[in-house]
């Protein structure tokens, strides 16, 4: 092992998993009737009929799957994108998928079309994705510098902003505009197995067109005229991560709503422990940002007073104050 | 690659290149033989940087084409073209805290499927580039907590650790103090004479005609003389591509030029 990386990364993954594990199972002892763990074990392995089961495998299991899936892509996007743009404060929500993907939501909350299907806002928001990412494609296809293409995903994320303030500015009654707001602070309530199988497919389809970027993200730490003197193929590259990151950032915003802070503090907690090389971080920040987003959703479901705590609130709290003890401790090696 | 020819070197034939809508290079023809060290000089914005980037292909040729050894380089993919020629952009700045040893390796990226590990034997050629570099002892540390000479030293390891029978670098000595100026210049002919064909953008004269067995100088995007150092230094060539006058004297073994005097050309006189 060369000096300087702290914690092997097939250790730390292993490591990973098991947290992942225990944290999933701890998460579903929570629920209307709290449950222990050895019950949870019972329910996992038991008869398929008995009351246990039905509760956690099919109440419980898919929230923790789908919390899982989405933090995962969420961690795994902002460890890709960092490297690709080279900058450590890139997130999934730089290209401008994450706002597109709600202004989506949004307008399928405004024109009352959750009462035609459970299908309108997941669907209406993988359009708004789909559609900001063409634009940040055509832009990224025309041979763009890693700085066009973060201002290109700032306008973008700015236009659907403005869009979105607008939509609510005229929302039609108070409990529409109250459905937006709670859709874009996030939140895992209610998701069923339909939620599982309309978001896990694309988010699976965005890894595998990012499978193997890690060579290439590597090189390009160097900068990008000599990542292509080392025979990285940027246009690919870029490409690949841009439509893979749309794709399983764009379906899990689509069914969990807007969950800030995972995609850009994960990728920053893995560094601390394996070193900052861009191709060391994507698979730990992947169960990383699981483990985070599951941690999340079982503070949501700690009791807190009136009312629920939506998941992106919790995140962005953990996130923010993880988020300045690192900057603070590697601010001597990032300059 | 049939028609290769041995030995035949890193040659520009007819290169142009236009940015912005600008003619910025035109016309470039010179080559870079194996173990030759070839200087491309030239006033500021006179195409150095951007005839060694049309070498590389990382701009688009509007003419002419690139060889390394009788085979046309845009014929190439990038593994093959990046084996064949490795490069020292202009002050490589790292973007992420990586590991000195980890950042040398990278220079093997050409070698390596998409899932391969460094192995023993690409470990061995990092470490063989390290040490040739001076910069076997800063392996364990930081690549961006180090100086400006240890960055430029590990760069070229970086550079050497491809193992391309090519080397363009493009001002590896700007911005060092003059030791480890001529500490990277050493480094250069080292490996010239271990075989590599080097081609090195520079804006020292007395280098130029010190460590370089051939010169390009370029004016205004345009070749205006090439060949042995003396000749390309001459004072005519230095009036008209740098507007300057130099200084030469020679301690016994050196040649060394100083400019001494900048003079305004007599067209921009009005």
């Amino acid at each position: 092992m060369i000096k300087g990386m702290r914690l092997s990364q097939l250790y730390l993954v292993i490591a990973l998993l098991i947290v992942l594990i225990c944290v999933g199972l701890v998460s579903a002892t929570f629920g209307q009737a709290p449950l222990s763990i050895a019950q949870v074990l019972e329910g996992l392995s038991g008869p398929n009929d008995s009351g246990l089961s039905i509760i956690i495998r099919e109440l419980r299991l898919p929230r923790i799957i789908l919390g899982m899936f989405v933090g995962a892509a969420l961690g795994f996007s902002g460890a890709a994108l960092q490297g690709l743009l080279r900058n450590p404060l890139a997130e999934p929500g730089v290209i401008g998928v994450t706002a597109s993907a709600s202004l989506g939501a949004v307008v399928a909350i405004y024109f009352g079309l959750t009462a035609f299907s459970t299908y309108a806002v997941p669907v209406f928001s993988m359009l708004g994705a789909l559609l900001a990412t063409m634009v940040v494609l055509a832009v990224a296809a025309r041979d763009a510098s890693v700085l066009t293409l973060i201002l290109t995903g700032i306008g973008l994320s700015s236009l659907a902003t403005a869009l979105i303030s607008l939509v609510m500015n005229f929302a039609p009654n108070p409990m529409s505009l109250r459905d937006m707001v709670l859709w874009m602070l996030g939140s895992l309530e209610n998701r069923t197995t339909d939620d599982l199988s309309l978001a896990v497919p694309f988010i699976i389809l965005g890894w595998l067109l990012m499978i193997g970027v890690g060579q290439g993200l590597n090189a390009l730490a160097l900068g990008e005229d000599a990542a292509t003197t080392l025979g990285v193929n940027l246009k690919r590259l870029r490409w690949r991560i841009i439509a893979g990151t749309a794709l399983s950032v764009g379906a899990a915003v689509s069914v969990c709503g807007g969950i800030g802070f995972v995609g850009l503090v994960v990728p920053h907690i893995v560094r601390f422990f394996v070193g900052s090389e861009p191709r060391h971080i994507l698979l730990p920040s992947a169960i990383a940002g699981a483990i985070l987003l599951t941690l999340a959703d079982i503070i949501t479901r700690l009791s807190f007073g009136n009312g629920q705590l939506q998941l992106g609130v919790v995140t962005a709290f953990i996130g923010a104050p993880v988020f300045l003890v690192i900057v603070y401790k590697t601010r001597e090696a990032m300059r | 690659m049939s028609d290769r020819i041995e030995n035949a070197g890193l040659a520009l034939h007819g290169v142009g290149v236009v940015l912005g809508g600008q003619q910025i290079i035109e016309d470039i023809s010179f080559d870079v033989k194996p173990g030759e060290v070839v200087g491309l000089i030239g006033a500021n914005g006179a195409g150095k940087s951007t005839a060694v980037r049309a070498a590389l292909n990382l701009v688009k040729l509007v003419s002419g084409h690139v060889a390394v050894d009788g085979v046309d380089t845009a014929s190439l993919n990038l593994k093959e073209r990046a084996k064949l020629m490795s490069y020292v952009p202009q002050g490589t700045p790292v973007h992420w805290p990586l590991v000195a040893e980890r950042l040398v390796a990278l220079g093997r990226t050409p070698h390596l499927g998409p899932w391969d590990k460094i192995s023993n034997a690409e470990q061995g050629i990092v470490k063989a580039a390290m040490v040739e570099t001076d910069t076997w002892h800063l392996r364990g540390r930081i690549a961006t907590t180090l100086s400006g000479g240890e960055t430029a030293r590990l760069m070229l390891a970086r550079t050497i650790a491809v193992g391309a029978p090519y080397m363009l670098a493009d001002e590896p000595t700007a911005a060092l103090d003059p030791y480890h100026r001529l500490q990277v210049m050493d480094i250069m002919r080292a490996q010239a004479k271990a075989g590599t064909g080097i081609l090195i953008v520079l804006h020292d004269l007395s280098f130029a005609q010190n460590y370089c067995d051939k010169l390009v100088l370029l004016h205004k995007g345009k070749i205006l003389d090439q060949g042995d150092t003396r000749q390309v230094l001459s004072d005519k060539n230095l009036m008209d591509a740098f507007q300057i006058r130099v200084s030469r004297w020679n301690d016994g073994n050196t040649d060394y030029l100083m400019p001494s005097t900048g003079v305004t050309p007599a067209s921009e006189v009005s």
